[in-house]
């Protein structure tokens, strides 16, 4: 079963090609036949001169991120993108969420349906489709969220999740907040999961693990690869009986997003290092799962710095759930979690710390609410490697921020103007706060 | 990719638009190994073949260079400075077709610039500006250059700036004004510029307001390092490397204002990882309509000869960029209040050391409650001529709050003993009520800076959120 990837606006088109490039070097490296064989067929088509084209549409309201892209593709060697899988146009959407939901996405509807229908029926059976953008701008949000809307009433019964970049909270782009609500709020209803990575994150697991002095972007997005990549390749689920798993998209909703409600999900992998160190570091699957426990519960993205006081509370006697009260400030609570391993020795963990009640809410039981998908293959050269992908309280602050801002400059009608030149009213940002607002609530509650 | 039209208008418009001509093509020439021409050239200019007689369009982008043409109207009432244009090395660069000259001049006089000419020539001009934009494949911006005190420049350039928002409505207006200091010698320039105010104010979507007297500190500073300490050619004022030869008077001043639009549509015309198009330029730093003046800083204004620790350099940058003595008017913005402030960054530089400059100076820049974190940012990988990196920042800052109260106090001052007044009033259109609106506009736009001002170190609460029944 195939993924098709939509790639829009320049962080969605960034992100998508390390992503692929990723993909493909995992898919070349050794002698491990099964697993190449289905992670190619899932994410690339073969053509009959014996290139690998990416499954993807790449769609930009300016032309240059597109070419380099594609320019860089190329020159993997392995893997490009296809000559007619992407549109763009001359002039951007110029941060301007209303530009790119009001002007330019019904504008360009039917050339994108076009080209992602070329995509779809290229593929034997569709997994499902991956959007991948940024919520700060004006075309992967604005245009993306059309997109999704139209994406949705043409693939009615698919699985579509989005993936988000959130910008730097110091403030990359002025009207950021203003974007990222109007697009938050549209998906939620739209989409069947959205995948978050937040670059105030990831920049900090480039600094401190990776050791990278010039932080580029081009160093933030393939951290954002190889978290995405050790999710999407082909793993063996519960369901799937000895073999890669088929539905891969549909495996991690139904494990992951039981109510329309809770739709935002975030990643925590372990280990991430710098390559170079990689020769000289050895794992052990206790090590890396105690870690990664204890960052999913006091939310740390990363190894270093985890605070370690953050503890479940005690087990009740009796094995009962414990309460929101008895757990901590800064404590994450989970709705569900699904750990993926990969790598030597993946049948021999032990991973019945992550289904300790006292870190789920009591709706669903642990056994219910942990799923756990293995590959006996390693992944992007490490020897070990888990991640796990958590629907929990994990965003809470960010959005929660997120939206404080995005109010306080309401209040002041603050750009306002910019927004409804180009058709939307301050009655549909009310609609859009309200929203968020309920989303937020909601995951307090948990 | 989209291009942009220049209209300069006026003498001083035309020698800071010479400067720019100049300065653009070195630069692409640096750039443009091949000698192909491609988007980033097409964004200025058009490739035209002399020999056919029409000429084409010439925006085939991968053919070979052949004869560029500027994409420019070139209007003034005088033919002395336009004259010299055509006699000098630009001359290959603009065709007749783009020029339009008159002989006897504004006489400092806004009400002839903007009426009698701008009556006269309405349909002259309109007819210029229609045949750069049809030129264009997707026009995205008209950058407008006049000075602010003249007759010429202030009242046709002015005219011109309606008749653009009238005809071509969709695409933006950026305006570069230079504004005459206090002891300008043209009397009547306080009321060329309040009446040219009231303009801008209603029609442009960004100004750019540039003083001379700051381009006058600046190059003093520079010239001060002249000599052994900074690397020839590579101070923002110099033109080495372009094609005019010997220097003239403006020239070096000139040369900073030319920057600061090459600089401006650098991320337009060059790829970088964050890219900032001039449309995002509006969205993010205007947050209200009539409050679009922009306060700009260039740094680094030349580059030390001897070899630095690059880190240090680089944050120097980012420090220098918010000091008084690098804004292109005379202001002083860490002690006013910030709306918004755009960052775009050329050359070699990451997006950690972006990141770590912002949240080093954020601290000691007072931002205004509601946009706290209120920073655009621009990447561009192509640094400008003779530098590694360069940083041009944008601020809507209410610094430029005296310098509209000076201005107003001088025209007040003449107002008052109706000094000079009949040479306006003997214009045919020209009303007294004319004076007393602009005279209210730039009073209302000092006002709504004033009250965000009074914001400035208050503690403002949030603003309570909505509450949702559980």
């Amino acid at each position: 079963m195939s993924i098709v990837t939509v790639q829009l606006g320049q962080c969605g088109n960034q992100v998508g090609q390390e992503l692929f490039d990723v993909l493909s070097n995992d898919a070349h490296d050794g002698q491990r036949k099964v697993y190449s064989k289905s992670c190619i067929e899932r994410f690339f088509h073969e053509t009959s001169s014996g290139d690998y084209e990416a499954r993807a549409v790449l769609i930009d309201m300016e032309p240059k991120v597109i070419t380099q892209s594609v320019f860089k593709a190329a020159q993997s060697e392995r893997w490009k993108y296809g000559d007619h899988s992407h549109f763009s146009q001359k002039q951007g959407s110029g941060n301007n969420w209303a530009n790119g939901y009001c002007v330019h996405g019904p504008r360009h509807q039917e050339i994108v349906e076009e080209l992602v229908r070329g995509e779809v029926e290229r593929c034997d059976r569709l997994a499902g489709i991956v959007a991948m953008m940024s919520v700060a701008g004006g075309t992967g949000s604005g245009v993306g969220t059309y997109v999704t809307q139209s994406l949705r009433d043409t693939y009615p019964n698919s699985f579509i999740v989005n993936h988000l970049t959130w910008p730097y909270s110091t403030g990359e782009v002025i009207v950021q907040n203003y974007n990222s609500v109007l697009t938050l709020s549209h998906l939620y209803r739209l989409s069947d999961a959205i995948l978050v990575h937040e670059n105030d994150t990831v920049h900090q697991i480039c600094a401190r693990l990776m050791n990278i002095k010039h932080i580029s972007f081009s160093d933030v997005n393939k951290v954002i690869a190889h978290q995405l990549g050790s999710v999407l390749q082909p793993a063996l689920t519960g369901h799937s009986h000895g073999d890669f798993s088929r539905n891969p998209l549909g495996e991690l909703l139904s494990s992951l997003v039981c109510h329309p409600e809770y739709k935002l999900l975030t990643l925590c992998s372990i280990p991430q290092i710098a390559s170079s160190s990689m020769a000289y570091s050895t794992f052990s699957w206790p090590g890396m799962l105690k870690h990664l426990r204890q960052m999913l519960i006091a939310n740390a993205k990363m190894e270093e710095g985890i605070d370690w006081q953050v503890k479940a509370p005690p087990v009740m006697p009796g094995g009962g759930f414990s309460t929101r009260s008895q757990r901590g400030p800064g404590f994450n609570t989970s709705l569900a979690n699904l750990l993926i391993l990969r790598g030597k020795d993946v049948y021999k963990t032990e991973i019945g710390e992550f289904q300790d009640p006292s870190i789920y809410t009591e709706w669903l039981k642990p056994t219910e609410a942990l799923s756990t998908w293995k590959s006996p293959i390693s992944f992007n050269k490490y020897e070990k490697c888990a991640t796990v992908v958590s629907n929990s309280q994990a965003l809470l602050g960010p959005l929660d921020r997120m939206v404080g801002k995005a109010w306080n400059m309401f209040a002041s009608r603050a750009y306002i103007h910019q927004y409804t030149k180009f058709g939307i009213s301050e009655e549909d940002f009310l609609d859009s706060f309200t929203s968020l607002e309920q989303i937020t609530s909601s995951y307090k509650q948990l | 990719m989209t291009q942009s039209v220049v209209v300069q208008v006026g003498q001083c418009g035309n020698q800071v638009g010479c400067r720019f001509w100049d300065l653009a093509l070195r630069e692409h020439a640096y750039v443009n190994k091949k000698g192909v021409y491609d988007e980033a050239l097409s964004s200025f200019f058009r490739n035209v073949d002399s020999r056919r007689s029409n000429g084409g369009a010439g925006n085939i982008t991968g053919e070979r260079i052949r004869s560029l043409k500027a994409r420019a109207v070139l209007v003034d009432m005088e033919e002395g400075v336009v004259n010299e244009i055509l006699q000098g090395p630009l001359r290959e660069v603009f065709d007749s077709t783009q020029l339009l000259t008159d002989v006897s001049g504004s006489g400092n006089n806004w009400a002839v610039g903007h009426l009698t000419y701008g009556s006269a020539y309405r349909e002259q001009i309109v007819d210029k500006l229609r045949r750069a934009a049809e030129h264009c494949d997707c026009l995205q911006c008209f950058f407008l250059i006049h000075s602010m005190g003249g007759g010429t420049g202030a009242g046709l350039g002015t005219r011109v700036l309606s008749l653009l928002e009238e005809e071509f409505p969709e695409a933006c207006r950026i305006v570069t004004a230079v504004y005459p200091s206090a002891e300008d010698d043209v009397v009547t320039s306080p009321y060329n510029s309040v009446l040219a105010m009231k303009e801008l104010t209603e029609h442009a979507d960004c100004v750019l307001p540039v003083e001379n007297q700051s381009l006058v500190d600046i190059v003093n500073k520079i010239k001060q390092m002249s000599g052994s300490v900074i690397k020839r050619d590579t101070a923002v004022i110099s033109s080495r490397g372009g094609l005019s030869g010997a220097e003239k008077p403006f020239d070096a001043m000139n040369n900073i204002v030319a920057n600061l639009l090459l600089n401006l549509t650098s991320s337009a015309r060059f790829e970088g990882s964050l890219n900032m198009d001039l449309n995002e330029i509006a969205v993010n730093l205007v947050p209200f309509p009539r409050l679009h003046y922009l306060v700009s800083s260039l740094t680094p204004l030349y580059t030390l000869a001897d070899v630095n620790i690059p880190t240090r350099r680089l944050d120097q940058m980012f420090t220098d960029a918010f000091s008084k003595g690098h804004q292109l008017i005379r202001a002083d913005p860490k002690h006013s209040l910030y709306l918004a402030c755009a960052l775009m960054v050329r050359g070699n530089v990451q997006v950690s050391d972006l990141r770590r400059n912002i949240e080093r100076l954020r601290p000691t820049l007072p931002f205004v409650s509601w946009n706290q974190e209120g920073w655009k940012t621009g990447l561009c990988s192509v640094p400008p001529v003779g530098h590694t990196h360069s940083l041009l920042a944008l601020a809507n800052n209410t610094c430029v709050k005296p310098t509209f109260v000076e201005l107003r106090d001088r025209f007040s001052k003449l107002y008052k003993k109706k000094a000079h007044l009949h040479h306006y009033l003997h214009v045919d259109g020209m009303e007294q009520s004319s004076f007393t609106e602009a005279l209210s506009s730039l009073n209302s736009l000092v006002e709504e800076y004033s009250q965000l001002d009074a914001t400035k170190g208050r503690l403002i609460p949030d603003v309570p959120r909505l509450h949702i029944a559980t």
